[in-house]
C-alpha cells in the first residue's frame, strides 16, 4: 500500500479490554478464584449454575473495580446494577451472564498515552463494568466433542471500554500499555494477556481524511499479546484500505487473528443475530455507593506511573529514557527511591538497576521484593566504588554475593575480601619489594621512562592477589622512583 | 402498543425466531398451537395499554434492600467427583458436550 | 383420629408427653400412603424409611413433611416435575432443607406439582396429575398441588411449597387447608429452583394456623446465601396467635366480588368476613384499582424471568441431553434444540416463548418495561390500602377445585385462574389462606388475608382468630 493510499485515510480504533480481577474468592460464590488447577476442582453450585443457586457479590470485587475505574478517572456511578446477559454456550453455565447493563460501575473516564509532539493525549474511557467470566472450552481435535472446565466461571471481570478515540495501531499499543501499567500499580490484577487476566478485542474502522462520519467497524478478537493487537490492527487497517481502494464495501463483522497466517479471518459461521434481552438480574440488588467510599478508595491509590514519571524527571532529573524505565514496575520505582534516599546520585542509581539489577530480574524471572538485594546494600556498593574501597570488578561482585547469600553488603566485601588494599604503609612495602626484584625496569623509569611504571604496578597487583588499590600503587611508584 | 388493534400480533416467522432464541426445536402442530397460544396471551396483555405509566419508575425489585455483599472469604468448593457427578457426560475431569463448530 | 389426621402441634404434645413415638406416627403417615396414594399420587418420590433416635431434644420438631419437587436436597433427586432434569441429584441442601433438617424433620417424600411450577393445577406435571382429594375428579390445584393434597390426605402432616402466583394459597384453598405465602426475602429461596426470582417464595401447608406459624419458625430468616432475603430478626410466630381482633381495621377491596366469582365463593368469604365482624375487627370497603391488569403484568414479568431462569436446561451439564441422528443446523444447536423440545412440557415451552418474547430486542418497552411499571402502581394500590389498613380481606379463589383436563387446552382461563393471588406476589406482600367453607359437592372454600411486608404476624392473628370461631379447619377428608 503505497504512502498516498494511507495518508488519504484514517483509522479509528476502540478497544475492549477485560481484565481478571485478582480477589481471593470468585465474584458471586466463595470458590478461589486461582489459576492453573486440574480441570473442575474449584467449583461449587453456585459458578457451576445449578438449579437454584443464587449469587452474592464479592465485595472485594466491586471495591477492586471501583478503584480501578477511579484511577482511570472515572466517575462512579452513585447507582450500580447488575443485569443478566442472555445467550447459549457450553461454557456458560447458566445459560446468561450476569454483567452490567445501564447502570455499570463507572463511566467518563480517561487514560493518557504520550503524542507524537512529546505531549500527551486522552483516550476517553466510556464505561466499565463488572461481570463473572466463563468457564473454558477445549475444542477436542479429532473428535466429535469439546471439553468444559468451568474453574474459571465466575472468576471476577471488569470490562473497561474506550470511546473510539485511537487513531493508529501505535496509540493502541501504547493505550494498553498504559492501562496494564497503571492496573498494575493497583495490584487490582495481573494484567497478563498470555495467561488470560488480559484480554482485548478492538473495533476498527477507516474513513476518509476529514470526514466527519464513521465508517463501518469490524471487531477483532483472539489476539494473545499487545503485540498480536498491532498487528491484527495493522492487517486489518490495510485490509479495509485495500478493500475500500478496489471500490468493496466493508461488511460489519467479527474476525478472528490468526497468529500463524498474519491474518484476520472472518468469522461469518457464528453471525447470528445477537438478542441478548438484557434485564435486571432479579437475584441482586442495587448497590448506592456513597461519597465516603469513593473517597476511602481514592485514598488508597498510589501514585500512578504517568504522575510518578513525571516526578521522577523534575525530582531525581532522570532522563526520559531511565525515568521509563523506573516507572515500569511499581517496585523497582519504590526500590528506586529508597536508594535515592540513602544516596545523592540518582543517575549511578539509575545505572545499577537498570544494568545488573534488572538482567538478574530477567535472568530470574523473579519480582524485586523477591530478590536479596536491598536498598541498603545497593547503595553501599556504590559508595563503596566512589571511596575506591572497590574495584568496579569487586563491586560487580560484592552484588552478586548479594544477590545469592541475603548477607549484607559490608559483610560481603569483608568475608570475600574484596576490599582494595588502600594502606599506604602496606603497599609502600610491596613497591618496595618490587623495586628491589625489578632493579633494572626500576631503573628505566627513573631515567624518564614513565611508560614502565604500568609494568611495575601489574607486578604490584600480582603480590597484592589484586587487592591493592592500583591508583594508589602508581602514585606511590612514581613519588618513590621520580621525586 | 405495536401493531393496531384486530391485526395479528405474533406471525409464525415471529414465533420461529422465538423459538430459535429460546433454543427449542418445534414440530409444525406444536409452531401452530403456540402461535395460536401466544396470540391469545398477548392479546389480553394488550389491556396494558390502557395503563398510564408516564412517570411512573419499573418495579424490578419489591423489597428496598440495597448493598448486599459477602466478604472476599473463601468458601469450600465441591469436591471434582461431587460436582461431575452431575455430569450428563463427562472425560478425563472435564464436562463432555457436542463438537463447538467456531 | 388417626395420629396421621392430627396437626403437628397436636402430634409435638404426644410425643413430648411420651403419649406416642415419630416412628408411630410415621407410620402412621406411611399406612395413609398405602391406602390413599395410589388415587391421590401427591408424592412422586417417596424417601426411604427414615431412621430416627425416638429420643430427642425439647426442641426438636420431628414431625413428617412433604417437600415440592422444586426445593433442592443433597443427593436425592429434585426434578420440578420435569423431564428435563429427570435424574438431576443436587450436591447441596436448600436453606430451608438445611434449617428443616436441623429442626428434626422426617421427610417423607418428594411432592408432585406442576412442571417448573407453571401452573395451578398440578397437571402439568410430567409424572402426571395430582387429584383433589376431596373430589378425585378434581384438580388439587397448583402448582404446588402434590402439597396441598398430602397435608389434605393425611399423606403428610405439613409440607413445604413455594408460590408465584399464588401456588401455594390457590392449592391450599382448593384442598382445605391453610397455605401461608411470606413476604418476598423472608424465607430464602436459597436451593428452591427458580421460576420467577422477583416473585418466588417458599412457604408452609398445614391443617391450620398454629401449625403453619411453627413451620414459619423453622424456616424464616436471613441466608448469606440469597441477597434477596431480609436481614430482619424472627418473631415467634406462635406468639401471634392470640384470637383478638377487636379493632383492627380489615378492607375488603371491591375489584374481587365483581364477575367470574362463584356464588357459593362469595356467600363463604361474606360469612368470613361477617365472623371476624362479629370478633370486633372493624370491616370496610377499600379499593385495589389496578387489580384487573395484576394478570396481564404477571404473566409478562414471570415469564420474562422464566425464560432466563429455564436457559440453564439446555442438556450440557446435567439431566437429560437428546441428540438428533441427522446433523440440521450443527451438532450443538441442534442437541439444545431437541434436548429442550423433549424436555420441556407445553405450557413450559409456552412461558419460555412467552418471557422470550415481551424481552426481545424491540418488544422490550412495550411488553417487559411496561409490566414492571404497572407492577409499581400494582404495589402502590396495596401501600396505600396499608397505610390505613391493619389487612386485606378476599377470596383465594374465585372458585372451587375444577375439574381435571377442564382448562388444559385454554391457558387464558387457566391464567385468570390466579386472579386474586397473583398482586399478593407482584407486591411482594405476604398473605395466607385458610379454610372458610365448602361448596354444596363439599369441594373447599379458602378465605384470602393480605397484609403488609413483614408483618405475618398480623395474617396469623387474623387467620387464628376466624379459625377459632369456626370448624371448617377440623374437617378431614377421609373422615369415618
Amino acid at each position: 500500500m503505497n504512502q498516498v493510499v494511507q495518508q488519504k485515510y484514517e483509522t479509528v480504533i476502540g478497544l475492549e479490554v477485560h481484565l481478571q480481577l485478582k480477589t481471593e474468592t470468585k465474584i458471586f460464590c466463595g470458590c478461589a478464584n486461582v489459576f492453573g488447577r486440574e480441570p473442575n476442582a474449584q467449583v461449587c453450585p453456585v459458578c457451576l449454575g445449578l438449579p437454584g443457586t443464587l449469587p452474592v457479590l464479592n465485595k472485594k470485587a466491586l471495591a477492586y473495580a471501583m478503584k480501578a475505574a477511579l484511577a482511570l478517572n472515572c466517575q462512579i456511578n452513585s447507582f450500580i446494577k447488575f443485569d443478566r446477559k442472555n445467550y447459549y454456550y457450553p461454557d456458560l453455565p447458566k445459560g446468561y451472564q450476569i454483567s452490567q447493563y445501564d447502570n455499570p460501575i463507572a463511566s467518563h473516564g480517561y487514560l493518557e498515552i504520550p503524542a507524537e509532539d512529546g505531549r500527551v493525549k486522552r483516550i476517553t474511557i466510556k464505561r466499565a463494568h463488572l461481570e463473572e467470566d466463563a468457564g473454558k472450552l477445549i475444542h477436542d481435535e479429532g473428535t466429535n466433542s469439546s471439553l468444559v472446565d468451568y474453574n474459571r466461571t465466575g472468576t471476577p471481570l471488569m470490562e473497561i471500554v474506550t470511546e473510539p478515540d485511537l487513531r493508529s495501531s501505535q496509540e493502541a499499543y501504547d493505550y494498553l500499555q498504559n492501562l496494564k501499567l497503571t492496573l498494575q500499580y493497583l495490584n487490582v490484577s495481573d494484567c497478563d494477556m498470555e495467561k488470560g487476566s488480559l484480554r482485548c478485542d478492538a473495533n476498527i474502522s477507516i474513513r476518509e481524511t476529514g470526514d466527519p462520519c464513521l465508517g463501518t467497524k469490524t471487531e477483532l478478537k483472539n489476539m494473545n499479546s499487545f503485540k498480536a493487537v498491532k498487528a491484527a490492527l495493522e492487517f486489518e487497517e490495510r485490509r479495509q484500505q485495500k478493500a475500500l481502494e478496489s471500490g468493496e464495501r466493508i461488511v460489519q463483522e467479527t474476525r478472528l487473528w490468526d497468529e500463524g497466517r498474519g491474518a484476520t479471518v472472518s468469522m461469518r459461521s457464528k453471525e447470528e443475530a445477537h438478542d441478548y434481552r438484557y434485564f435486571p438480574e432479579p437475584d441482586l440488588v442495587p448497590f448506592v455507593v456513597d461519597e465516603g467510599v469513593i473517597d476511602t478508595i481514592r485514598r488508597s491509590i498510589p501514585e500512578l506511573p504517568q504522575q510518578k514519571y513525571k516526578r521522577f524527571r523534575s525530582e531525581y532529573k532522570l532522563s526520559d529514557y531511565d525515568a521509563n524505565i523506573m516507572v515500569q514496575d511499581a517496585d523497582v520505582a519504590n526500590f528506586f527511591e529508597a536508594c535515592a534516599r540513602l544516596y545523592p546520585q540518582p543517575k549511578k542509581i539509575c545505572n545499577w538497576i537498570q544494568g545488573p539489577l534488572l538482567q538478574e530480574l530477567n535472568a530470574r524471572k523473579a519480582h524485586v521484593r523477591d530478590l536479596r538485594m536491598t536498598p541498603e546494600y545497593l547503595t553501599t556498593i556504590i559508595r563503596k566504588t566512589d571511596e575506591n574501597v572497590l574495584s568496579n570488578l569487586a563491586a560487580k561482585e560484592a552484588f552478586q554475593h548479594v544477590m545469592e547469600t541475603g548477607k549484607s553488603a559490608d559483610e560481603v566485601i569483608e568475608q570475600k575480601g574484596l576490599a582494595q588494599v588502600s594502606d599506604s604503609g602496606i603497599l609502600e612495602s610491596v613497591v618496595e619489594e618490587v623495586i628491589r626484584d625489578n632493579e633494572k625496569v626500576a631503573g628505566q623509569i627513573r631515567e624518564g621512562k614513565e611508560s614502565a611504571v604500568g609494568f611495575l604496578v601489574g607486578q604490584a597487583m600480582r603480590k597484592t592477589q589484586g587487592k591493592a588499590n592500583p591508583k594508589i600503587l602508581g602514585e606511590l611508584i612514581r613519588r618513590r622512583l621520580l621525586a | 402498543m405495536i401493531k393496531t388493534k384486530g391485526s395479528k400480533i405474533v406471525t409464525q416467522d415471529d414465533v420461529r425466531y422465538i423459538a430459535s432464541l429460546s433454543r427449542i426445536s418445534l414440530r409444525d402442530e406444536e409452531m401452530a398451537r403456540l402461535t395460536r397460544n401466544l396470540e391469545d396471551i398477548l392479546h389480553y396483555v394488550r389491556k396494558l395499554e390502557e395503563v398510564d405509566v408516564r412517570h411512573i419508575e419499573p418495579t424490578s425489585h419489591v423489597l428496598p434492600l440495597k448493598n448486599v455483599y459477602r466478604e472476599d472469604r473463601m468458601r469450600p468448593s465441591l469436591t471434582r467427583e461431587d460436582a461431575l457427578q452431575i455430569a450428563v457426560q463427562q472425560h478425563e475431569g472435564f464436562f463432555k458436550v457436542p463438537k463447538v463448530i467456531q | 383420629m388417626k395420629l396421621n389426621e392430627l396437626t403437628a402441634h397436636e402430634i409435638l404434645d404426644l410425643i413430648r408427653s411420651r403419649r406416642t413415638s415419630i416412628s408411630e406416627v410415621y407410620e402412621a403417615v406411611t399406612d395413609q400412603i398405602q391406602t390413599t396414594e395410589k388415587d391421590v399420587r401427591a408424592y412422586v418420590r417417596l424417601n426411604e424409611k427414615p431412621c430416627h433416635a425416638d429420643a430427642l431434644d425439647a426442641a426438636a420438631v420431628p414431625v413428617p413433611i412433604g417437600i415440592k419437587d422444586n426445593i433442592c436436597v443433597a443427593g436425592q433427586e429434585t426434578a420440578c416435575c420435569s423431564k428435563i432434569l429427570a435424574g438431576f441429584r443436587p450436591p447441596y441442601d436448600a436453606t430451608v432443607i438445611r434449617k428443616l433438617k436441623a429442626s428434626g424433620a422426617v421427610f417423607v417424600g418428594s411432592t408432585n406439582m406442576d412442571e417448573f411450577a407453571f401452573g395451578s393445577s398440578t397437571e402439568n406435571s410430567c409424572y402426571g396429575p395430582t387429584r383433589n382429594p376431596w373430589n378425585l375428579d378434581c384438580v388439587p390445584g397448583g402448582s404446588s398441588g402434590g402439597s396441598a393434597a398430602a397435608v389434605a390426605s393425611g399423606e403428610a402432616i405439613w409440607a413445604i411449597g413455594s408460590d408465584t402466583g399464588g401456588s401455594i394459597r390457590q392449592p391450599a384453598s382448593f384442598c382445605g387447608v391453610v397455605g401461608l405465602k411470606p413476604t418476598y426475602g423472608r424465607v430464602s429461596r436459597y436451593g428452591l429452583v427458580a421460576f420467577a426470582s422477583s416473585l418466588d417464595q417458599i412457604g408452609p401447608l398445614t391443617k391450620d394456623v398454629t401449625d403453619a406459624a411453627l413451620l414459619m419458625n423453622i424456616i424464616a430468616g436471613y441466608d448469606e446465601y440469597d441477597s434477596t432475603c431480609a436481614d430482619m430478626p424472627v418473631p415467634d410466630y406462635t406468639q401471634a396467635l392470640m384470637n383478638d381482633v377487636k379493632g383492627l381495621k380489615i378492607g375488603i377491596p371491591q375489584e374481587y366480588f365483581v364477575a367470574g366469582i362463584d356464588p357459593e365463593v362469595k356467600a363463604a368469604v361474606t360469612a368470613a368476613i361477617e365472623v371476624l365482624t362479629e370478633g370486633g375487627a372493624v370491616v370496610e370497603e377499600v379499593s385495589l384499582p389496578h387489580t384487573e391488569y395484576a394478570v396481564a403484568t404477571y404473566y409478562i414479568v414471570a415469564t420474562a424471568e422464566a425464560s432466563s431462569n429455564l436457559a440453564r436446561y439446555d442438556g450440557v451439564q446435567y439431566g437429560l441431553r437428546r441428540q438428533p441422528a441427522a446433523v440440521r443446523k450443527n451438532p450443538l444447536i441442534d442437541m439444545y434444540e431437541e434436548t429442550r423440545d423433549a424436555g420441556f412440557g407445553p405450557e413450559a415451552k409456552r412461558r419460555i416463548m412467552l418471557g422470550t418474547y415481551s424481552l426481545s430486542s424491540g418488544y422490550y418497552d412495550d411488553y417487559y418495561l411496561k409490566g414492571l411499571k404497572v407492577r409499581t402502581l400494582i404495589k402502590q394500590d396495596f401501600d396505600h390500602v396499608f397505610r390505613e389498613f391493619d389487612a386485606v380481606v378476599t377470596p383465594t379463589c374465585p372458585t372451587t377445585a375444577f375439574k381435571i383436563g377442564e382448562k388444559m387446552d385454554d391457558p387464558l382461563s387457566m391464567y385468570l385462574s390466579d386472579v386474586y393471588t397473583i398482586s399478593v406476589n407482584l407486591s411482594g406482600i405476604p398473605a395466607i389462606s385458610v379454610p372458610c367453607g365448602f361448596s354444596k359437592h363439599r369441594l373447599p372454600i379458602g378465605l384470602q388475608i393480605l397484609a403488609k411486608p413483614f408483618n405475618e404476624e398480623m395474617l396469623l392473628r387474623i387467620a387464628y382468630a376466624y379459625e377459632q370461631r369456626t370448624e371448617w379447619h377440623k374437617r378431614r377428608v377421609f373422615e369415618r
